[in-house]
């Protein structure tokens, strides 16, 4: 189908459910924590009991500037909450409270870049604040509808970009920052399969050059990056195999099918219900002033383009280096507490980008569970650093051992295990003595010029110093030796 | 009608224990409820354990200022294990898991509540007829309503089945049923009084009201009752002031209003009493509202678009009636609500839900906010030249069962004074009018602005 992209360009928005990490509710004091047993974070406020009321959680409110600052979008100064009314098995009170006409955040922009790296500034149109609905889960009983009202009333940012996504690739590259955003600025845990992040794309075609708009599709059930991904671009086939047939794009919801790839009509964009919005009368304005905006500011983490910017000015890292380091904020987390016990932000990299990623892949875990305090790491980075380890001894046989036993000293553990590197020349002769002499036609044949022979002499020096020698000093020592 | 007591202070003074004090209103409640219907339940045998309790606390001199103070509250307001239905089907089998805050603060002073009194379903009426329970009779006059929407509150009062009770005001709820029975009824500023546990009818205008025999009454529950709440964003954080303490007044600059088509005998007791006033010591001065006509419309498109919204959550589904038919989720819905609700009840929401829709959400619903702005800007004006604003509380002596039933608008007119306080969310109270030309009781309203209570009740001190 590649030919329609030349005939036809996408025109997508996305809009972006976050779920905040907030303690509690957006509008009641009832703990949240993902993965409870169904209905026990729960009280009559969240079940809209009779006479309960809304009281708005301060730190959404701080969560939502954290975002809106982070993208550069306007601070709303007056806040009115509204009600969103419709009937459904997982809304108690038959409303939900948002934010309609008055989002907190106004534009903003989340500055993307693609594989091949060109950059892209994705322009938004609003961050608003509002409470989830229940879950309603239609697949556990075959004649029921079951819901879990501990998600009820928990605190939402929904993020709406303009129409600007032109491919696929962009959507994904949005989000992949998107959730990286939030996990810095540690509003949410952003992950999409736990449905902490949900997103549903607005979907159109148009003939390339012409500026009015298609008709618009929403696709909703996407629980993953590339399943947005790949949702888009059925989509984009889908309506440009229509218009070519001369049929109509129907305004509607789709349901993307996880299966096969495909959208499935859920309804028609016509019959969706009026929401009849107005000003939530139980909850007056919320006034966001500009100290309280100030104080936030002063909270702020530093986010990853800032990092990258530090890494590679100020720590002097390559790019390639910093690109690595704040792919993930709990990696760039780690190395920032690494580089309050090093200077040597190189190694510093190269053991947390190398060794330490190896291992916690190997092992199938995630940093945040890595046990090996970064104290610990940098002492082992500095016992290489002074010349008492080699670096190949330290990452084979001191770094695993750290890992597996948090208690143990790397010096002391070096040291009781004879694998402190002995850089006295005697030593080292006596070794290098041994080795010659064992392999008489091999220094005849690099003295007649195969110098290539050095590495399997520094080789078997290594092998019988057991790993502590330096194999620079060896090489170096072989050098003069043979060289003489 | 004989009294036996006149207020808290009275009741404090006879000495009566609080366990012959429950007894004597059981006694009440046992002889009159049958006929009156103000009664829902009777919370006797809490009633009697909670009157030993206090009169244990009396003995040791550790009983808070309620103690001798017997509730009754109407069925909208939330008491911990006790049923509460709103005077509607759709709530038959609800029990409270928790107490409202303001009623909590009663408690907490050792106030003995009594029971649930029959209100207009949702407090959306004018003469508790709406009612699921039936009407309540006046006492006065068993053809006659009482008033509503806190028509049972009243009448509780009015019959001295209880020293006070609570109503709720959204636009007149507790004043215009004072009015019909000879009782004192008044409605706080917004946000004096927590919302917390009162069921919502139109969140931007309810409020707890007290009705009782006593001016003094009024003002300690209202000073037990008001402050901030943290469950009640829109609770005001005013400081609340010590409104039982009342005071003589100082000559007061006084406004009234001079309406037309009143009842003859509205017309003549109120005519008489301005003038009764006017050669007093106060300053008395006529004043039109420019915006009358509005006052109602105005009203009922905010109050009925809110309640439509507030009202969604009586579906069926956690609490209340459930419709056996369950075909689907919307018909489950649809029928829960179509049995639970009465016809009022849908007369608003279908309003409200009207009035919301997209297609005439601005010609309506935003409309009646900038009208409701005027109003506020007028009473403010007011307000700056005058400390009160006099005017009857309604329009027509106490009327017949089913007079007005059938006629939604004449039974809207019936709350032509009082919801300008509702909509300006300023103080009022209603207090007895003497009826100079007839037997059936009069209310004389006064209007405070907001959070000046103590003012309030002051004057009506003097006026009563």
């Amino acid at each position: 189908m590649s030919n329609f992209k030349e005939k036809y360009e996408l025109v997508a928005g996305l809009e972006v459910h976050i779920q905040l990490l907030t303690n509690s509710k957006a509008f009641s004091d009832d703990v949240v924590n993902y993965g409870d047993a169904p209905n026990t974070n729960i009280s009559v406020v969240s079940l809209g009991y009779p006479g309960t009321l809304p009281v708005h959680n301060k730190n959404a409110v701080v969560m939502a500037i954290k975002l809106g600052l982070a993208c550069r979008s306007d601070i709303r100064e007056k806040n009115i909450y509204a009600r969103k009314n419709y009937f459904y098995a997982d809304l108690p009170k038959g409303y939900q409270i948002t934010q309609h006409t008055t989002p907190i955040c106004n534009g903003g922009k989340i500055e993307i870049t693609l594989k091949d790296g060109t950059k892209k500034s994705i322009e938004l149109t609003r961050i608003h604040m509002e409470e989830d609905a229940g879950k309603s889960i239609h697949d556990q009983d075959i004649n029921h509808t079951l819901v879990d009202f501990n998600r009820a009333g928990t605190a939402l940012l929904e993020m709406v970009t303009e129409p600007v996504f032109r491919s696929s690739d962009e959507a994904y590259a949005y989000l992949t920052e998107v959730r990286r955003l939030v996990r810095y600025l540690e509003i949410s845990d952003g992950n999409m399969e736990e449905g902490s992040l949900r997103c549903d794309a607005n979907i159109s075609v148009r003939q390339i050059g012409a500026s009015k708009l298609g008709t618009k599709v929403e696709v909703k059930n996407m629980n993953s990056i590339s399943n947005v991904k790949k949702a888009i671009e059925f989509e984009f086939d889908r309506q440009c195999k229509l218009i070519e047939l001369g049929e109509e794009v129907f305004s509607e919801t789709r349901s993307f099918q996880a299966s096969d790839g495909t959208t499935k009509g859920m309804r028609a964009k016509e019959l969706v219900n009026d929401y009849r919005y107005f000003p939530e009368p139980d909850l007056p304005p919320l006034l966001v002033s500009k100290a309280f905006i100030s104080e936030v500011k002063q909270e702020m983490p530093k986010l990853p383009n800032e990092l990258f910017e530090e890494y590679t000015q100020e720590l002097l890292l390559s790019d390639y280096d910093a690109k690595v380091l704040i792919d993930s904020k709990e990696l760039s987390d780690y190395f920032q507490d690494l580089i309050q016990h090093t200077h040597n932000y190189k190694a510093a990299c190269n053991w947390l980008t190398g060794d330490v990623k190896g291992y916690l892949k190997k092992e199938g875990i995630d940093i945040k569970y890595f046990q090996l305090v970064p104290e610990k790491l940098a002492a082992l980075i500095k016992l290489v650093e002074d010349g008492l380890l080699s670096y190949s001894v330290a990452a084979q046989k001191i770094f695993p051992a750290l890992v597996n036993n948090q208690g143990l000293d790397p010096k002391d553990f070096a040291e009781s295990n004879n694998l402190i590197q002995n850089s006295d020349n005697q030593f080292l002769h006596n070794l290098i003595e041994e080795v010659l002499g064992q392999f008489p036609d091999k220094v005849a044949a690099y003295k007649s010029g195969k110098k290539g022979l050095m590495g399997l002499f520094v080789g078997q020096v290594m092998k019988k110093s057991q790993g502590k020698a330096d194999p620079k000093e060896t090489n170096k020592l072989l050098s003069e030796i043979l060289d003489q | 009608m004989n009294r036996r007591f006149q207020s808290l202070l009275d009741i404090q003074k006879t000495k009566i224990s609080c366990v012959d004090l429950v007894e004597f209103y059981l006694g009440q409640i046992q002889a009159q409820n049958a006929s009156l219907n103000a009664f829902i339940e009777v919370w006797e045998k809490e009633a009697r354990i909670r009157a030993k309790e206090i009169d244990e606390k009396i003995k040791k001199d550790t009983a808070g200022k309620l103690a001798g103070m017997v509730i009754g509250l109407k069925d909208n307001l939330l008491v911990k294990n006790q049923a509460a239905s709103n005077s509607s089907k759709i709530l038959s089998g609800f029990t409270s898991p928790y107490t409202a805050s303001a009623i909590q603060k009663l408690l907490d002073e050792d106030a003995i509540l009594i029971g649930r009194l029959n209100n207009d379903e949702f407090a959306m009426g004018s003469s508790n007829e709406t009612s699921f329970y039936g009407p309540v009779k006046n006492a006065i006059d068993l053809e006659r309503v009482p008033g509503g929407s806190s028509g049972g509150s009243a009448v509780a009062v009015q019959a001295e089945m209880c020293t006070a009770a609570l109503g709720t005001d959204t636009g007149g709820s507790v004043r215009q049923p004072a009015a019909f029975t000879g009782t004192i009824g008044l409605k706080p500023s917004y946000g004096r009084i927590s919302r917390y546990g009162v069921m919502s009818y139109a969140s931007s205008f309810d409020q707890i009201g007290p009705i009782s025999y006593s001016i003094s009454d009024a003002a300690i529950l209202l000073e037990v009752m008001s402050g901030k709440d943290p469950k009640d964003a829109t609770s005001s954080s005013k400081k609340v002031e010590a409104y039982s303490a009342l005071k003589p007044n100082e000559p007061k600059r006084i406004a009234y209003i001079e309406p037309e088509g009143l009842d003859d005998e509205v017309s003549k007791a109120y005519t008489y009493q301005i003038e009764k006033i006017s050669a007093s010591k106060h300053q008395l001065e006529r004043i039109s509202i420019d915006f009358a006509d509005a006052l109602v419309p105005t009203y009922y498109v905010l109050t009925t678009a809110e309640a439509s919204s507030n009202l969604s959550r009586y579906a069926g589904m956690i609490y209340g009636h459930q419709s056996k038919k369950q075909n689907s989720l919307d018909e489950m819905i649809m029928q829960s609500r179509n049995e639970g609700f009465g016809p009022e009840v849908k007369r608003r929401i279908m309003t409200g839900t009207f009035i919301l829709s997209e297609e005439h959400f601005e010609a309506y619903y935003t409309k009646a906010l900038l009208v409701r702005r005027k109003i506020k800007n007028r009473l403010n004006e007011i307000f700056e030249n005058f400390d009160a604003i006099l005017s009857p509380t309604a329009p027509t002596v106490p009327f017949k069962l089913n007079e007005k039933k059938q006629d939604p608008i004449a039974m809207y007119l019936a709350d032509q004074f009082t919801v300008m306080a509702s909509l300006g969310g300023v103080c009022a109270i209603s207090i007895p009018m003497k009826n100079i030309t007839g037997k059936l009781p009069l209310g004389l309203q006064i209007t405070c602005n907001s959070f000046c209570e103590k003012s309030l009740l002051n004057l009506a001190n003097e006026l009563v």
